[in-house]
């Protein structure tokens, strides 16, 4: 059967569940669609009009997998901006050309422009975003609405907002806030019921069904009128008919004023960036482990945009919740996208008199409760866990971002975060001299297909999308080594796009191992924070991820671990290995009980005279219980020399020359080694891993790489010293 | 392939403290290759300063040493040049400077400017000392360029001459030789694909310059070949740092315009942070 066939059927097959988490993805995309059109001042149709054209046309052109599009949160408040500068007309103009950029975006490959962004700049940004729909709707939420220049005045005012709904005295607007008050205790308790009856419909839609219940039951039981005010109810849809035959008049005529083009610009930004975090993120909750082609994704967005612009909707993005929703219902390809949007038409053609029965207020609810989503403190806190400066970021960007605007706003958090960066490292030309520099190596290593990458220099936001491209163009499922024993400094953006990494290739069964950050200190214990060389005026200092790893290991094998500097390393001087090197420390301790068996992380240089360059590698060292001769078997031959000048020479083993022409065996005392290597050590060698293997006498030093070896490597030497001392023992 | 044995050093001299490890380090170097050492000395020719050459070099001059002492004034960019061409020196060797405090070695503005507009080949040489530093490993780069044979089998002469034991040949793959930019799954199932291919006809290619060598200089030196994925001319230097070679070998730059200097690529890279010793093969 060819893949291809294969694919259409399983196509088929999927089908179903898609169409019914399309569904449920629809119910939730309802509600959200005509509040944030509300809360942007466009038409409420408009946010339906936005998701019904994203879902048509990314689904058909995108390049990911379950993701959904649709109007986006990030989006509010630069289109309010624009809609109120500019004028709706004017503004959709605005919407396709940010369509138009967005397209280009995705045609010069730019997917990666949210790398450059720093972490905590983008969370001080959504903050933003989520304080500024929050300030505003809830005014309505509580039905008082109320008009300001500046966002940060909404905010100020929410005390006085509820100290009037107090007091209110119509029986409209006691109506209208009740229902506002109520929806939203119903978004923020929904999630802690654990009823799967209930948990059938989401809490937005729930909220719609209640209210339009409440409606007809006054119409049709009470015999009344509706109770909330009028002025509260949404206005303004259209039957089906009239949004096909009334398309709204686009206004070209702004094309060449600034304000213009700077809402382009903001929108197209904003656009892009939720857009790309959001597939970032959905990606890593696919179970089938697919990548998405984010510039494909953004031509459809740009697309998708301008035909919204031109049918009177608003900006296409792609949007997290209504897409981990789609995750959460089995939705497994892009045809889930298309039927959301199917089911969107359905509901406008069947119930769209139904939705004027919606009271402002109740909407307003779910988008005061993402709002907090967005801003909330527990987002604040563990940016502060991360560290201090990186709080500094987050609300240095958040307040020029609520008191300016967002472009504003997110470079005064990539320039903060700059600063920063050389403030702690008392040095800017550690940054300027090397910013442009190619500092990032990979190559696969010979003898286990390893995937190396070495970087140097500093790794930040700057120039992560070096790191990053290496990364990309490893598949998920072999074995990755990040060494950063030559950078000075690692910065918070790159820790957390890491911690990202690992998971993704531990989901995809690789592994993905980060070394030499041992070395690079830290502020805060949490496993993300920026890291640099160590500065004398620091005395705390916190585990690494890897350091972590050999913590837990320590436990599962029984074993104490220490990770601390030891300079006392006298055990280690009578193997030649270390005779012209001189020992730094050892750290990363693990050991056994008895001290038998102990693995460390070493430092040495070799020789004091030359200088040359500092080595870090992984030994273990096991102490023998009876005498052994001194030996080293190496694999490559170029130790050779160096032993030679102890007087050792290569012994051949006649019955074995298979060992003999895959090992070097060096030493003095030919009769007693060839005694001891007898037919069960070799065996034992020649079926095991290579590894560097020195004897002294007493105890055994068995290393394999001029490197630190990764947590996977550990577990396997560990395990090999276990078995050789085993076999030596015999 | 005709090999260009180096049978004239060249090195510029100047009355610094690490003189004599300049010149312990060049004649040893000139006993090695068993060629003639030529001291270049900017500046006026006096007794004194002569005799201190000489004292220097009196323990090498017992083995047999042919040395040339030349004094001229002038620009001493002007003056290292001309004396190249004119006593037709093979190899050059130049001193790097190292950066405060740190373990960080880059080649100052008079040796650079040599490095751009010699015609001979150049040793670059990082940390002088009157003691012989044992030269092990030999980093070569293994680019597709015409010149690159005659620099592998360079690369080769050096390691027999200094007794090295290995040479890694180094193949830079470029992002634009794969072609295919990784997006999704299938473009990545296609990179590894190509990727796997352009190793194999990578390898080779080396091998076949290998084997054009004769076995008498090839035969006690392990010679490996590693492909690498970086950037062309920078990340040879960063693997010769990781692979903590002792000597790394490059072709000279093809073509060096004003807009390499202003962006700087490939050798122009290597000469702001040097990895270890390097030569560049003319």
């Amino acid at each position: 059967m060819s893949p291809k066939k294969n694919n259409i059927k399983l196509f088929f097959k999927a089908l179903p569940k898609n169409i019914f988490s399309g569904f449920v993805v629809s119910l939730i995309a309802l509600p959200l669609g005509l509040g944030l059109a509300m809360a942007s001042e466009a038409p409420p149709i408009a946010g339906i009009i936005a998701a019904v054209v994203g879902g048509i046309v990314v689904s058909i052109f995108g390049g990911s997998h379950v993701t959904i599009a649709g109007p986006g949160n990030g989006l509010v408040g630069v289109l309010l901006v624009a809609i109120t500068t500019l004028g709706l007309e004017s503004a959709y103009a605005a919407i396709i050309f940010s369509g138009i950029l967005l397209a280009i975006l995705g045609f010069l490959r730019l997917g990666k422009l949210a790398d450059f962004f720093p972490s905590s700049a983008i969370q001080g940004m959504l903050a933003a975003i989520g304080l500024i729909i929050l300030g505003k709707q809830f005014h309505i939420m509580l039905a008082n609405k109320i008009k300001r220049e500046d966002t940060i005045d909404y905010l100020l005012e929410i005390p006085f907002t509820i100290n009037e709904a107090i007091r209110f005295n119509d029986d409209g607007l006691i109506y209208a806030a009740i229902a506002g008050v109520l929806s939203l205790i119903i978004m923020v308790f929904y999630p802690k019921i654990r009823n799967k009856y209930l948990q059938l419909i989401p809490a937005p839609m729930w909220i719609v069904i209640l209210s339009i219940g409440f409606s007809y039951y006054f119409e049709l039981v009470a015999q009344e009128a509706n109770p909330i005010s009028p002025l509260y109810m949404i206005s303004g849809i259209p039957a089906f008919k009239d949004i096909i035959a009334e398309l709204p008049t686009v206004n070209f005529g702004k094309v060449n004023e600034l304000t213009f083009w700077s809402s382009v610009f903001a929108l197209t930004l904003i656009a892009s960036i939720e857009s790309l975090l959001s597939i970032k993120a959905v990606d890593k909750l696919d179970p089938e482990k697919r990548r998405s082609n984010v510039n494909l994704d953004l031509k459809a967005l740009g697309l998708a945009t301008m035909g919204s612009g031109f049918l009177g909707g608003l900006n296409v993005v792609t949007v997290i919740a209504r897409s981990s929703v789609n995750v959460n219902n089995n939705g497994s390809n892009r045809s889930s996208n298309f039927f959301h949007a199917t089911f969107l038409v359905i509901f406008i053609v069947l119930f769209s008199s139904q939705l004027t029965r919606i009271p402002l207020p109740a909407l307003m609810a779910i988008l005061v409760f993402t709002g907090y989503k967005l801003a909330s403190p527990t987002t604040i806190r563990k940016i502060f866990t991360i560290g201090k400066e990186q709080l500094i970021i987050f609300f240095v960007t958040l307040f020029v971002t609520l008191k300016v605007g967002l472009i504003t706003g997110i470079l005064m958090g990539v320039l903060v975060t700059f600063l920063i960066h050389i403030i702690i490292n008392k040095s800017a030309s550690l940054f300027l001299r090397n910013v442009l520099k190619p500092n990032v190596l990979m190559y696969q290593e010979h003898d286990n297909g390893n995937y190396y990458v070495s970087v140097k220099h500093f790794c930040s936001f700057l120039n992560y999308y070096r790191l990053k491209e290496k990364l990309d163009a490893i598949t998920e499922n072999k074995d990755v080594i990040v060494d950063f024993s030559m950078c000075e400094f690692v910065d918070h953006t790159v820790m957390e796009n890491l911690n990202n990494y690992r998971e993704l290739f531990i989901k995809r069964g690789g592994h993905f191992d980060v070394i030499g950050l041992d070395l690079l200190n830290a502020d805060s214990e949490h496993p993300f924070a920026l890291r640099r060389l160590p500065v004398p005026n620091i005395i705390k200092s916190s585990l690494t991820k890897r350091q972590n790893n050999i913590e837990e290991l320590s436990a599962n094998y029984s074993l104490s671990y220490n990770a601390k500097k030891e300079k006392e390393t006298h055990f280690l001087d009578n193997f030649y290995f270390f005779r012209t090197k001189s020992i730094h420390h050892i750290y990363n301790k693990l050991s056994t009980k008895n001290s038998v068996l102990s693995l460390f992380d070493i430092e040495f240089s070799e020789g004091i005279f030359i200088a040359k360059e500092t080595v870090r590698t992984t030994m273990l060292h096991i102490t023998l219980e009876k005498q052994i001769p001194e030996f080293t078997l190496d694999r490559e031959g170029f130790l050779e020399k160096m032993y030679a000048f102890a007087g050792f020479k290569d012994i051949p083993i006649q019955e074995h020359s298979d060992f003999s022409k895959r090992f070097y065996l060096l030493g003095e005392d030919e009769v007693a080694i060839k005694a001891f290597f007898n037919d069960d050590i070799i065996h034992f060698f020649e079926s095991n891993p290579y590894y560097h293997i020195e004897s002294n006498g007493r105890c055994l030093l068995i290393f394999s790489k001029e490197r630190l070896a990764s947590t996977k490597e550990i577990k396997t030497l560990f395990d090999f010293g276990k078995r050789l001392k085993l076999v030596v023992a015999v | 392939m005709s090999l260009k044995p180096f049978n004239t050093i060249g090195i510029g001299v100047t009355f610094s403290p690490n003189l004599k490890a300049n010149i312990f380090e060049a004649a040893r170097l000139s006993l090695m290759f068993d060629s003639r050492l030529i001291l270049i000395h900017v500046g006026e020719k006096t007794s004194d300063k002569e005799s201190q050459f000489h004292s220097i070099l009196e323990p090498f001059t017992k083995d047999n040493l042919e040395v040339e002492i030349v004094f001229q004034t002038g620009n001493p960019v002007d003056v290292i040049l001309a004396t190249t061409e004119e006593k037709q020196i093979d190899l050059l060797i130049l001193g790097a400077l190292q950066r405060e405090n740190f373990l960080k070695y880059y080649v100052g503005s008079i040796a650079r400017k040599i490095t751009r507009k010699a015609k001979c080949s150049i040793l670059l040489h990082i940390n002088p000392s009157t003691e012989r530093v044992p030269c092990q490993h030999i980093v070569v780069n293994g680019l597709k360029d015409p010149k690159t044979q005659q620099t592998i089998t360079t690369a080769i002469y050096v390691a027999k001459a200094l007794s090295a034991d290995k040479v890694t040949i180094v193949e830079e793959i470029t992002q634009d030789e794969l072609a295919i930019k990784v997006e999704d799954d299938k473009s990545l199932r296609m990179a590894a694909i190509v990727k796997e291919r352009i190793k194999l006809r990578e390898n080779s290619r080396i091998k076949a310059i290998v084997e054009e060598i004769p076995e008498a200089y090839t035969k006690d030196i392990a010679i490996k070949s590693q492909p690498i994925f970086g950037k062309k001319g920078y990340s040879i230097g960063h693997y010769a740092q990781i692979a903590r070679a002792d000597l790394l070998v490059m072709n000279a730059p093809s073509k060096m315009t004003f807009w390499d200097r202003l962006f700087p690529h490939d050798i122009e890279h290597i000469l702001t942070e040097l990895p270890t010793d390097v030569l560049i093969i003319q």
